[in-house]
Formats: structure tokens, sequence, C-alpha cells
């Protein structure tokens, strides 16, 4: 269960789309999230099936490991699906007991699907192939203008990297803990709201005692190690464009171009 | 009462990247009042295998019998089976939580459902048996010492009275002086309410002077399963799976091989010292 | 010159009372002297408590003296310009091998102190290479820190620090919270950097069977040096380090046993091989 939690672990494997710039993942996957809204149509989703599937074969990740992030979002998408379905104004499909299917509600109901599906599928592809430290160097480096307004964005991304390395260790700990008080006879599961809460008192004190203890010996460590913030640090694999990066982003602009002429063209 | 477990299983994380057989086909019997060692480097099993004897991680398949009774049976109380098989986990002080050292202790009982007297007097009982007196009744847990939060920690699994009681790595991250006191503590205890002990270790010489049985884990299977000092004569594939017999062992053998006739299962420093001294002893007679 | 002294070293932990007022002041360093030359491994042992973290803390400018002075490479470690340049000589490896890994991949993690050094990307690639093949880590180089052994995670924590290039790293009981196949790994790699690279090692432990190798053993209690000399020499002292509660390992224990017994077996024994020695010796002159 606690592997499931982190969605979209890094999967290793060799990959040109491993290989890929943070940047330019970050910046595929917005393109492709947003041409998803833009290009509401058949043929459009036609296109951006074919370019997704590309893109996953060419990422060499088990397509089992992308759909395990759709679990989490399971309910939300039925949700979001009957709400679409039953009630979108429309002309009448179905009539069951006093809930109608509209046309336009089955075909609202469909986008959504697909779009839910496909965001979560492309953005699993981004962390499946990308390690949270790229990723997080990435943004450091594609919000580096953001500086200029006083915005912190080394510091920022080094929570962000420091939060990635300790969050399968602290819900690790969580485990531990909880069956640790679960052997003292606690129970997690009965009660109603007010016991439940109160039952999580023998978890969370010793959690937060533990993450402050932590947070104090790496602040500790981090200061013996020489660290004093990000002024006149380097960096041991910078990030630069490449010639496959170059591609990307060509490869990109034609796919938005196929979305655009397939809405356009097809019609459908 | 006796556990048993017969045929156990355990798979993390079946289907995924990361599967691993943690147990594969364990049957083991732990009858009343024995001292047992379980040893394994980390990763070998021990960790998991004890968690299947209080009921805190099902087996994927295979039983566990406490007593006769199959734990998995609908209906079985886990609740209370946790309090007969009192399991104490490595550093065990960070689930400490209470304002002082005794509430946190009344934590287990409690639990139980006990009454307010009987939660206090089995309290004060626990924190007795492990050497923490009144003086530390109210202080806040964060106040005492490592060894001293060991040992209140121990006292809270204590309180609730169990008839076996499994410690994992008791003694971790102690400097010898609290190991000591820790595993002193606990053969006092097995001496005196004669209940059954499991203590899990990595060190061969902390079990080596208290238990009278050692379950060597492997690879998620059960190695060895003897006295220490059936076990420790194969201290050659003790060292292939990562451990190491005591080096009094180590001392014996060599002496053996040079063909000096010296008993071979001295495992502690007062059996080998007398060993050694009754053969030198002999010697001199015969010359 | 030497690469750390210390003259009259003192420190105090400060703590403020319930009230929030009344100070109470704990010594946890009494005027300890101490002289380190460059390329020595030194052990440092004693019981928690003893004040051998806190001295420990002082050597990288985490901490500095209430009274008296220690000097990193001549540079007084109260001189707060100078604070990166101490840091970088004298590089530190902590307890916990969870709570010092940064980086959320291993070579990433290496790579941090040369990093916030500002030391050139060729360089610091190099440097990584250099460092994970020392400790024996570079196959992992591209795993999660959280997939590993306490044991390589420590390794990997000690090729951070050697990433930096000090002259001196200092390990606080690096290898406390791990098994014995961890430890002896830990223990391995420093006596190599120390070998190959000529790095100075303080070892602060309290497990005896480390230090044995070590060039020079210092005994810390109550924040004062109680005993220091070379293994042999210290270990030939068992009553006394009995009586301050200290460890010693079982071969050690067992010869000092036999000598008292009148037995020809030299004082402060080390191995197994040397004891094993002595008494097969002993026994042929016995025919």
């Amino acid at each position: 269960m606690i592997r499931e939690i982190t969605i979209g672990q890094y999967y290793p494997a060799d990959s040109v789309i491993h290989r890929l710039d943070p940047r330019t993942k970050l910046a595929g996957t917005l393109v492709f999230i947003l041409s998803l809204f833009l290009f509401r149509s058949y043929a459009a989703y036609l296109v951006a099936t074919v370019f997704l599937a590309c893109v996953i074969r060419a990422s060499k990740v088990p397509f089992r490991f992308m759909v395990r992030g759709m679990k989490a979002i399971v309910v939300l998408l039925m949700i979001t699906v009957l709400f679409n379905m039953f009630l979108t104004p429309g002309e009448p499909l179905v009539k069951l007991w006093k809930l109608t299917i509209t046309r336009e509600g089955l075909e609202l109901a469909i986008f959504m699907a697909i779009r839910l599906s496909y965001l979560i599928i492309g953005s699993s592809v981004m962390t499946l192939t990308t390690t949270p430290n790229q990723l997080t160097d990435g943004l450091e480096k594609g919000l580096r203008p953001l500086n200029k307004i006083h915005v912190p964005v080394h510091d920022v991304a080094m929570i962000m990297s420091i939060a990635l390395r300790f969050i399968p260790i602290l819900l690790e700990e969580t485990d531990k803990i909880m069956k640790a008080q679960m052997a003292r006879g606690a129970d997690f599961e009965s009660g109603g709201v007010v016991q439940k809460a109160k039952s999580m008192v023998p978890l969370l004190v010793p959690l937060f005692i533990s993450a402050f203890r932590r947070a104090n010996d790496l602040a500790m460590a981090m200061e013996a190690r020489g660290y004093h913030g990000g002024e006149g640090r380097t960096k041991m694999r910078p990030l630069q464009y490449q010639k496959r990066d170059r591609i990307a982003y060509l490869t990109l602009v034609v796919y938005l171009l196929a979305m655009f002429a397939a809405k356009r063209i097809a019609g459908f | 009462m006796p556990i048993r477990t017969e045929h156990l299983n355990y798979i993390y994380n079946p289907g995924t990247a990361y599967e691993k057989q943690a147990l594969s086909d364990i049957d083991l019997e732990l009858p009343d009042g024995q001292f047992v060692g379980i040893i394994g480097h980390t990763g070998s099993g021990k960790s998991t295998l004890i968690q299947h004897l209080n009921g805190l991680v099902r087996a994927t398949s295979g039983t566990v019998w406490y007593n006769g009774e199959d734990i998995y049976r609908e209906g079985y109380s886990m609740k209370e089976l946790r309090s007969k098989v009192g399991l104490v986990f490595q550093y065990p002080e960070y689930q400490l939580f209470e304002v002082d050292v005794f509430t946190d202790v009344c934590f287990g009982p409690k639990n139980l459902g006990l009454s307010k007297e009987e939660t206090e007097a089995r309290a004060s009982e626990a924190l007795r048996q492990v050497g923490l007196g009144e003086e530390y009744y109210k202080k806040s847990p964060f106040e005492l010492s490592g060894g001293q939060k060991r040992r209140a920690a121990i006292a809270g699994i204590l309180a609730m009275q169990p008839e076996v009681l499994i410690l994992d790595e008791p003694t971790a991250g102690l400097d010898p002086h609290g190991r000591d006191e820790i595993l002193d503590q606990i053969q006092k205890l097995h001496r005196e309410r004669g209940i059954t002990v499991v203590l899990v270790s990595h060190s061969m010489e902390d079990i080596a002077r208290y238990v009278e049985r050692i379950i060597v884990m492997e690879k998620g299977r059960v190695r060895f399963d003897d006295t220490p000092k059936k076990v420790f004569e194969h201290y050659r594939e003790l060292e292939q799976i990562g451990l190491a017999a005591p080096q009094v062992t180590y001392v014996m053998q060599t002496l053996r091989g040079a063909g000096m006739d010296i008993d071979l299962a001295a495992t502690t420093v007062e059996e080998a010292k007398a060993s050694i001294l009754n053969y030198f002893q002999k010697k001199a007679q015969e010359g | 010159m030497n690469i750390i002294q210390a003259k009259k070293l003192t420190h105090d932990y400060r703590k403020v009372g319930d009230d929030g007022e009344t100070e109470t002041s704990c010594r946890a360093l009494d005027n300890v002297d101490l002289d380190v030359a460059p390329g020595q491994f030194i052990a440092i042992l004693g019981h928690n408590g003893s004040g051998k973290s806190t001295l420990a803390k002082h050597l990288n400018a985490i901490l500095t003296p209430t009274d008296g002075t220690v000097w990193v490479d001549g540079m007084d470690t109260r001189d707060a310009e100078k604070l990166n340049a101490i840091r970088q000589t004298a590089g530190m490896v902590f307890q916990n091998p969870d709570n010092q890994i940064i980086g959320t991949v291993v070579d990433e993690d290496v790579a941090f102190g040369p990093e916030n050094m500002g030391i050139p990307t060729e360089e610091i690639l190099e440097r990584v290479e250099n460092s994970l093949k020392t400790v024996g880590m570079w196959e992992y180089r591209d795993r999660s820190p959280n997939r590993l052994s306490g044991g390589q995670k420590q390794r990997v924590a000690i090729a951070g620090v050697m990433a930096m290039e000090p002259k001196c790293i200092v390990l606080d009981e690096p290898t406390a919270m791990l098994d014995p196949v961890g430890r002896r790994e830990v223990i391995r790699a420093a006596q190599k950097l120390n070998r190959e690279k000529q790095v100075t090692i303080l070892l602060i432990t309290h497990y005896m069977e480390e230090v044995t190798e070590a060039d020079r053993v210092i005994v810390m209690d109550q924040g004062k040096i109680l005993m220091q000399g070379t293994p042999r020499e210290v270990f030939s002292r068992v009553e006394e380090l009995k009586e301050h509660r200290l460890d010693v390992p079982q071969v050690t224990m067992l010869a000092h046993e036999l000598r008292k017994s009148g037995l020809p077996v030299p004082e402060g024994v080390l191995t197994v091989q040397e004891l094993a020695e002595s008494l097969i010796a002993a026994s042929r002159r016995a025919v």
C-alpha cells in the first residue's frame, strides 16, 4: 500500500525519454495536457493516443506501471463520468427510471474519461522516467527567471527534493509505529470519528518527534558537508539542452499541428 | 502457550517489480518457557517472521497456531493474541508518546479494557521488572537516557503480561553497559515468570550467553535450529551467510586443529577458560 | 603540524529549566587535550554520555568550545570566517545512515558536497566516480538510497564526505545501527581510505573489536580522556576497562583470564590467531 501512495516512482531504464532534459519533459507534459483541453474531438484524441503510445513505447517502461497511477483516481473518474452522463441536458438517448442519459452527456463523459486518464498517464510517463532530483533541477532552472521577482527558487527546489527523499522513509516509519502500537493493543480502525481521531495520537506524536529529529540530523549533515544555500553552487550534471531535446520540441510542435489539423479537417 | 507455524509463506509486494519472497515454508514450534534466539542478517526474514507470530502480518499462505488455535480462523481475536504474544519492536523507544513514563506504560493494559487499578498495578509491576523505580514515573520519556527509554518501552509491552515475549534487536544502538542491563533484565524475567522469550539478534556473542536454542534464518528459510553449541559447530557455514560464531569458537577450533584435546562446544569465555585450563592440568599430570 | 589539536577543550551543554529562567549546565567535555598527526587512524571509545560524540562535533566546528581551543589544520574552530575551510578539511560521517543522505540517487548524494564547494562539473564527476569506487558502491550509483542496506548507505555517506577531499574524516558511531556485515563493510572502507589516500581517520565507536587495527585508541569517560595508547596497551588494562563498564573483545577477555590462571599468554591479545598460537606453543612446551 505504501508504495502506491508515492505515485510514479522512478523506473530506471535506458531510453531516449529517460535521457531527455527534465525541462523538455516538463514542457512536453504541460503541452500534452493543454492539448487535451484545447482540441476536443475524437480525431484529435486519436492523434493524442498515437502520440502517447509512441512515447510510452520509447520510454521502455512497462505499461502496467503507467496504469498503476490510475488506481488512485478510479473513484474520482467514475464519479465524473456518471455526473456528466446523467446531469448534462440535451437530446435523450436512454431513460432509466428518473435518470436520462443524453447524447451530449455521453459524449462529455467519454471526453472527460479520456482526458483524465491521459492526464494521469501523461504525467506518470514524466515521473517514471525522471528522477525526483532531475525534476526539481528542471523546475529550479526552468523557473529561474522568477528569482528576479524574489521567489527563492533554489530553496523551494531543495525543499522539494528533500521532501521527495523523506516521504518514503516517513511512510515506512508510519507503518512501523502503527504496528508497534497495534502490538500494544491500539486499534486504528473501529470507533467513530472522535474515537478514530483520538486513536491517532499514539501514531502522530512519535511520528512528529521522529520527523523533527530527522530534520535536525539532516540539517547538521548538510551543514557538515558545506551547504550554504544556492549561492556559488555548481552542479554535477548541469542541465543543457542536447540535440535530442531540440528534436523533442520539434516533435511536440508537429504533434500540436496534427491535433489542430485533426480537429479541423476530420470534423468529428 | 505454545506457538506453531505451518508452511508459512510470505511474499512482499506481490505482482510488482519489487516482489520478494520474504518467508518460505517455515515450520516452527516454540514450546512454553523456552528462551530462543533467532539470528540472521538484515533481510533474512527474521523480523517478518516474528510479526507473523502476533498476527501483525498475515501470511500469504500457511497457518500460525497459538495454543492449538488457528489464528487466521474467522472471529479469532487478534487483539487478544497481541496481548498474549508481546512484541517489542526494534528501537521501541520511538513509540513512546505519553506525557510521562507511567502513563505511557499504561497504554497497553488500558487498551485491553482493564480497570484503572489493574492497569496501574500492572504498569508499576512492569516498570519494576525493567528496573525503573518510582522516581521515573512522572518523568517525560524524552528526558531519559537511551537505555532507560528502551526499558520504559519494553515495560509498555510487559504491562500487558504476555505469555510469550518477542524482542527484535533489543540492544541495537546501545552501548555495552546498556546492552548488558537489558539482556540481564530479560533473563531475569524469563527465570522469574517462566515466560517464553524469543530474542532476535545479529550478535552471536549476546545470544550464546542467554538462549537455549538458536534458529538461524537465511533468505526467508530456517537454516539451522538447534542448541547454540550445535549451531556454532557450523561456524564455516555461518560465515558464508554473513554471520559469525563467537570469537571463542574460533579459538577452540584452531586449538583443536593443532591437535589439542579441548571442548569444541565452549561458546562463552567461562566455558573456554575451564576447558583450556582442564587441558593443561591433564597435560601437567601426564608429564 | 598536527591536523587536529585540542587544548584544554571544555564543553558545557546548557539547559533551561521548566520555569524558563534557571539554567543548568552539564559538562560534556572537561579539559581534553588531543593531538592527531596527519595520516593516523585514531579510535575513540567510550559509552554513551562519555563525551565522545561531543568531541567529534568540535572537530567539524558544529560545536565550538565553552573553554579551551580546537585547531583543525591550524584553523581555530571559533573563527567564523574559516568555517567553510574547516568543514572541507574535516569531514563528518554520522550515526544514522538515513538522516545524512540528501540526494534521492546515490551519485547525486555524493556530488552534494563538491557542488556546495563550487567544484567544476568535470571534476565533480571524477570525484564522485573515485569516491564511489573506493567504498565499493560504484555499481549502485543510480540506485535510490532507500533500497540500500544500512552498511551500503553508510558507505555512500563516506563517499559523500570523501568527494570533498578532506584531509581528515571523523566518523561518529558510524556502525551503531548496523548489522555485523554492515559494520565490517564500513570499517574496511575507513581503513582503505586511511591506507590508500592517507586520510586521517577518527573513528568513534563503542565496539571494541573495531579498534584493534587503529594506530591509537583513546578511551573516554565522563568527559575526560581515561586512557590512550596502542590497542595492545589499552587492551592489556582489562580490569580497568571492566571497572568503567567497557567491553573487551572475547579473545582479549579469554587471554586475560587464562593469564590470570597462570598460563603463559601475553597481555593485550587482540586476535584469535595470536591467542591460539601462544596456547599451542605453551602446549608443545608442556610435553
